[in-house]
């Protein structure tokens, strides 16, 4: 699987979306769902299947699903 | 990165022109903050030489009036806080806003914290979340500071009780590395302290946050310095800071220095004590009403506010960090504080 589609299953899964919910343009608060503890649990999810560990700054700052995925690359996940 | 750098000189330069612009861009951005500033007789185009002569809202107006510098369509968040009497405070925020309030609040922890997110100890229980489309102003808090952690923990379960276990289980995990605690100060007295001591758990990796105030350990004969004493002793915590903030001023946090001796201005506020009788200025050590001001509010008029709490100021540029030192020492009594607003209320 690739990156982008990862990062979709896990956005699908943690924020419990239906599955052709299009996550890849979502944004912070857009929906009910994606809310400040929506956000928890996705940072949680998203450290599990990358094996990453996020500081608060990007914690705070990954306010779309694209945002998300540059972080992901900027922190050397493979495609 | 540190906001606790500038002494009190250089930061009054600073923040004097920032103030004044902002000023004008909420007169300009909202009627009903100028409508209050025309009421004080601050018009447009005055001179000001020091921030304490700038124009100050009580906060008790953000219960009554809708003060926001944004149009409509551009809110991204309201925030609301009940105040002890009751009513209750409106914020408005739009997506900048909402951004730089989260930022702000995480470089002032940071510094005492550090950038990493911590596993994370919250001295209160996730029954605070179950309804989630409507959390209470202690459940907002909660989750505002969860951002800071990681594999958060509940002291309490979802009757409040006591978490024996899961305390535990998180100290046996995390406690020979650094953690992080968070609580309200009351709750991490009541709950935390007792339970931390009559267990012998050892919270020296730990640093704990909190807020809240002393009024509800009155009766326990707690005060801030009896709370770091008997923690350190009894648990061997060290790193304890108690913060200062609300929701009219959201993101700006006064932060205690490491040794306890007061609270401090991130680089970006500072505080101004006053006289409840003359609104004068008071001397160094002299109690009275606090004034907190803030270069953040730029959606809503809230730069320049007069809090319904008492402080002094112990020392300026004389303690572990530059500027202001100080200590909230309560609410003031009612009478005065609801003098002091009707006056600002019947001049809008």
């Amino acid at each position: 699987m690739t990156l982008n589609d990862r990062l979709r299953t896990v956005f699908v899964d943690a924020l419990e979306v239906p599955e052709g919910t299009d996550v890849e343009n979502l944004n912070y608060r857009g929906i009910e769902q994606w809310d400040s503890l929506g956000h928890m649990t996705l940072v949680a999810a998203i450290e599990d299947e990358f094996d990453v560990q996020l500081e608060t700054e990007q914690v705070i700052d990954m306010s779309s699903f694209k945002v998300a995925l540059d972080m992901l690359r900027g922190l050397g996940v493979d495609e | 990165m540190t906001l606790f750098t500038l002494d009190q000189a250089a930061r009054e330069a600073k923040l004097l022109p920032e103030l004044v612009e902002l000023t004008e861009h909420h007169r300009a951005n909202s009627r009903e903050y100028a409508r209050l500033l025309a009421a004080l007789g601050h018009l447009p185009g005055r001179r000001y030489d020091r921030i304490a002569d700038l124009p100050w809202l009580p906060v008790r107006l953000f219960k009554h009036h809708t003060l926001k510098s944004i149009p409509d369509d551009q809110v991204f968040k309201v925030l609301t806080s009940s105040g002890t009497t009751g009513d209750v405070s409106r914020v408005y925020l739009d997506r900048d806003a909402a951004g730089v309030q989260q930022k702000m609040l995480s470089a002032t922890l940071s510094t005492v914290i550090g950038a990493k997110r911590l596993p994370m100890l919250l001295v209160d229980t996730k029954a605070l979340f179950k309804n989630r489309n409507s959390f209470s102003a202690r459940g907002a808090g909660v989750l505002g500071l969860m951002n800071f952690g990681r594999e958060h923990t509940f002291v309490l379960d979802e009757q409040e009780q006591p978490d024996l276990d899961a305390v535990r289980v998180f100290l046996d995990k995390h406690g020979d590395q650094p953690f992080l605690i968070f609580g309200f100060t009351f709750m991490t007295w009541l709950y935390l302290y007792e339970l931390a001591r009559d267990n012998k758990f050892d919270l020296s990796n730990g640093i704990l946050i909190h807020s809240g105030g002393w009024k509800k350990l009155v009766d326990r004969a707690v005060d801030n310095a009896e709370f770091r004493r008997r923690f350190t002793e009894d648990t061997g915590l060290t790193r304890i800071h108690s913060f200062y903030g609300m929701v009219e001023q959201i993101g700006t946090t006064f932060l205690e220095g490491p040794d306890g001796g007061g609270l401090y201005c991130p680089e970006f506020s500072d505080i101004i004590v006053r006289d409840p009788r003359t609104w004068e200025e008071v001397p160094v050590g002299t109690p009275g009403v606090v004034q907190v001001i803030s270069t953040m509010p730029r959606s809503y008029p809230g730069h320049i506010l007069l809090t319904e709490d008492q402080g002094v100021i112990h020392g300026i540029d004389d303690g572990v960090w530059p500027g202001k030192r100080f200590s909230i020492l309560g609410r003031l009594p009612r009478a005065e504080a609801r003098g002091c607003s009707d006056t600002f209320a019947e001049a809008a």
